[in-house]
């Protein structure tokens, strides 16, 4: 029997970054096969390759047997290959069938078949079990599990012969999941191979028949679920050596400067408590979306914050970013682009904006001022630009972050919050980063670091809490951590 | 980057040589204008201060535009805002210097302003000025309280203000009682024979002060270091510990304010009435002068020296196209051209340097 998909030695490559470095997969028909990886393992690369939005550098697809060569989504959509992103792709304001026939609307002549297209919407929502669901409801009137399904009932519609699902469970209560997994089965009945792509090893052993591993943009392992042990699978995923980019020195931790109390935001975090002190580096480990960044934006002022404590030094209580600030919290957004920093704007604009002060007589701020005032920082942790008045568009993305965290240098903060910092940065950058993060600790100064980089809480940090799903761990010191015991908490495979 | 190639491109981006250009481009348009209307009418000296009386009420409300726009905003209200001011100052001075007419409750202090003409002066200003200010506040508040667009907020503003000041005037044009130093505020000095003033109009001095007090608020104060971060990038300027909202209404209620001492100008560039349909479609111009001065719409940019030269730049094409004798409509296209250009140029000139 010739398989569904073959996928054989797929390389990318985006400038010097080696996204894809052989990606080896194969899907029979009606075979739901799990994909698996640590965030930054190349899964989202390998979908865009496969739905056509990249072109592969290397390597051969085929689809029941005939090359593969997608050269745009729409291609993929046509040869019968549908996505299901994270992100749901539907238009709000137009109807469901309309959505569900979008860019095959049936037609009579120059017209639009009303009749056919309703029909047609109807028999493809009955597929997916929202027979209830009127096809002219407007998509944004439907809950997000029913749009999910919407979006299925549209690859249905097409008669796709591969469905990628990615993520599809993280924002489903538990009894739409169980809808779900039902309706994956249904389609496996009708020949349909699944590709399902999830960070929940729970789910992935439930659902899949066949499991694939990526790490750092390569297939590293593949087996039968059933077969398998999960310990073997973690292994897989994360399988690597915590070099010597970690420098640490002995540290003592000094008084209590941070304390967060069953704290609850809106949606995430639901519980979490945790206690940080001055000189010491503390960890959030945790899977994307499980609220870890919720949780930073809830103590620093982002995000509202629903029930619990937040205690700053002598101060206590929610407050707003330029009280923080003021109360010497800085932090670091994970998005530098959207929010980390205003990249029209000069390096000394963005590295001086958290603090205005001492910039000049009677609290005007001279911009000379403020250029010597980054000078400093720019050698120290060498920067590398033309100067302070040089754009942050203009610099490379190892440089922008140093550039955001050496605002909350300039900005003397005691408590560091930092959000994936070293997020799709070079080598060298990252050594410099731990190198600066230990020494802030040294001097008495507290940092929260969330990561999605095992090895990097793992090497960095002295104590690491995991969030799940909205709740935090208990915090246990990183010699009591391994990768395994993290990833095991982090996909709810155990109460830790 | 190599430091040869960066000092080029630093250089390039550099605010002087920017405004170098776009000055240049002002230089390049009245030449064109000087050599082409007959008799060398347009540089004449009489001409030459007609241009700067002219622009006076364009960059005044340019001003107040500016911070908008650098804050990635916009406000379709100044034209109302300049009218409310000017429907103000009539009502204002029209009350002062009336006779008779006022209640008996405010008799007295009637009779007290009627006998000090130069109080009844002071009041317009400060009801002018307070009026439009108001107004911006009002624009403000609705912007920053209810989280609406600005586009949408001033349409609608626009259109409640002008119905505002047409309604103060009863739809007809106010005629204060007598000539009043706000009244000749922008009356010619360079070329009156009878004129007392310094050199220039005192709406031109009026104008040179806003121009160096809005560049100092933005070039070396708290508040125009927030104002370039909130247009720049919203979400960092919060992280960063900015009031984005307080901003906000602060940048809305200046424009106001700025809009306030244009109306002062427009009174008097207009003779001293209180028109309630002056300044219609203003907010055109000062727009175009503001983004003509290299202010990017999507915020972070912009400069008051370079709304300066816009203003001057729209008012020389103007009045050149109407000494010229070309039709409105000619005078109009070209108009609407050189903004697109302007832009078109400014949009080259980013992509090169990044």
């Amino acid at each position: 029997m010739t398989n569904r998909l073959e996928m054989h030695g797929v390389r990318k490559c985006f400038g010097a970054t080696r996204a894809l470095a052989g990606v080896d997969i194969k899907v029979a028909p009606g075979e739901v096969l799990a994909l698996v990886g640590e965030n930054g393992a190349g899964k989202s690369t390998l979908m865009k390759v496969l739905s056509g939005a990249h072109t592969p550098d290397a390597g051969e697809m085929f689809l029941d047997g005939e090359p593969y060569r997608p050269g745009n989504p729409l291609r993929a959509r046509e040869s019968g290959v549908a996505m299901i992103y994270q992100e749901l792709s539907l238009a709000p304001h137009i109807s469901v069938m309309e959505n569900i026939l979008l860019g095959v609307e049936p037609s009579r002549g120059p017209l639009l078949d009303w009749r056919t297209m309703r029909r047609r919407a109807a028999r493809a929502l009955h597929e997916v079990g929202l027979d209830h669901v009127d096809p002219s409801t407007p998509v944004r009137r439907l809950s997000i599990a029913q749009q999910q399904l919407v979006e299925i009932a549209r690859a249905v519609a097409l008669e796709c012969r591969v469905l990628v699902l990615d993520e599809p469970t993280s924002s489903l209560t538990l009894p739409d999941i169980e809808k779900l997994f039902e309706l994956i089965r249904n389609l496996k009945a009708r020949r349909i191979s699944i590709i399902y792509i999830s960070h929940f090893l729970e789910e992935m052993q439930k659902i899949s028949d066949r499991f694939t591993v990526l790490r750092d943009g390569q297939t590293v392992g593949t087996g039968i679920t059933r077969e398998t042990p999960v310990e073997r699978i973690i292994a897989l995923m994360v399988g690597r050596d915590v070099d010597e980019l970690y420098p640490r020195t002995s540290r003592m931790p000094g008084e209590v400067i941070l304390e967060v109390k069953d704290l609850a935001g809106e949606g995430k975090p639901t519980a979490a408590s945790l206690a940080l002190h001055r000189g010491e580096v503390f960890g959030v480990a945790g899977l994307v979306g499980a609220g870890r960044t919720e949780l930073l934006r809830s103590i620093f002022g982002l995000a509202p914050v629903r029930r619990g404590d937040i205690r700053v030094a002598a101060y206590s209580g929610a407050a707003p970013p330029h009280k923080r600030w003021a109360q010497r919290v800085g932090m670091v957004s994970e998005d530098r682009k959207a929010e980390g920093l205003a990249l029209g704007l000069s390096i000394a604009d963005n590295l001086t904006l958290a603090r205005l002060d001492g910039l000049g007589p009677w609290r005007l701020v001279f911009p000379s001022r403020q250029r010597a005032a980054c000078r400093p920082w720019i050698e120290k942790i060498s920067i590398k630009c033309a100067g302070p008045r040089q754009q942050l568009a203009d610099l490379s993305g190892g440089n922008q972050q140093k550039v955001a965290i050496a605002r909350l240098l300039h900005a003397d903060v005691d408590v560091l919050l930092l959000d994936e910092p070293t997020r799709g940065i070079d080598v060298g950058s990252k050594a410099q980063i731990y190198q600066l993060i230990d020494e802030l600790a040294m001097r008495g100064k507290a940092v929260l670091i969330v990561s999605s980089y095992l090895p990097e809480l793992l090497g960095a940090c002295d104590r690491i809490a995991v969030m799940c799903r909205g709740r935090l761990s208990e915090t246990r010191p990183r010699a009591d951590w391994d990768e395994r015991q993290l990833m095991l908490v982090a996909t709810g495979q155990e109460e830790s | 980057m190599s430091g040869a190639a960066f000092a080029e491109s630093s250089l390039f981006k550099s605010r002087w040589v920017d405004i170098l250009g776009r000055f240049l481009a002002l230089v390049v348009v009245f030449v064109f204008f000087a050599v082409l209307v007959e008799g060398g009418k347009f540089y004449t000296l009489r001409n030459l201060e007609n241009i700067l009386r002219q622009s006076a009420v364009y960059a005044t409300a340019g001003l107040g535009m500016t911070l908008v726009i650098i804050a990635a905003g916009i406000d379709l209200s100044v034209g109302s805002m300049i009218a409310l001011s000017v429907i103000t100052v009539a009502a204002t001075l029209n009350w002062g210097g009336a006779t008779g007419a006022a209640t008996v409750a405010s008799a007295d202090a009637h009779y007290f302003v009627y006998q000090h003409p130069a109080l009844a002066s002071i009041m317009a200003v400060a009801a002018g000025v307070g009026a439009a200010t108001l107004a911006g506040l009002a624009n403000g508040c609705l912007i920053v309280g209810l989280r609406l667009m600005p586009f949408i907020v001033t349409l609608g503003t626009m259109g409640v203000i002008r119905g505002l000041a047409k309604g103060m005037a009863n739809e007809r044009d106010i005629y204060p009682p007598e000539s009043t130093w706000i009244g000749s505020l922008m009356d010619p000095t360079l070329t009156s024979k009878t004129s007392s003033g310094w050199l220039l109009p005192t709406g031109v001095w009026i104008l040179i002060g806003g121009v160096l007090v809005t560049s100092f608020l933005l070039r070396y104060t708290r508040l125009g270091r927030h104002i370039f971060a909130v247009g720049s990038n919203e979400e960092t300027a919060r992280l960063c510990g900015v009031r984005v909202g307080l901003t906000k209404l602060i940048v809305y209620t200046l424009c106001g304010f700025f809009c306030g001492v244009a109306g002062l100008m427009q009174f008097s560039y207009i003779g001293g009435v209180g028109q309630p349909t002056t300044a219609l479609t203003y907010e055109l111009f000062v727009i175009a002068a503001v983004i003509i001065g290299g202010a990017s719409f999507t915020g972070g940019e912009g400069s008051v020296l370079g709304t300066l030269i816009g203003a001057l730049t729209i008012t020389v094409l103007y009045t050149g196209g109407q000494q010229m004798g070309w039709p409105k409509w000619v005078q109009e296209m070209v108009i609407g051209g050189i903004i697109i250009a302007a832009v078109a140029l400014d949009r080259v000139r980013h992509r090169q340097s990044t």
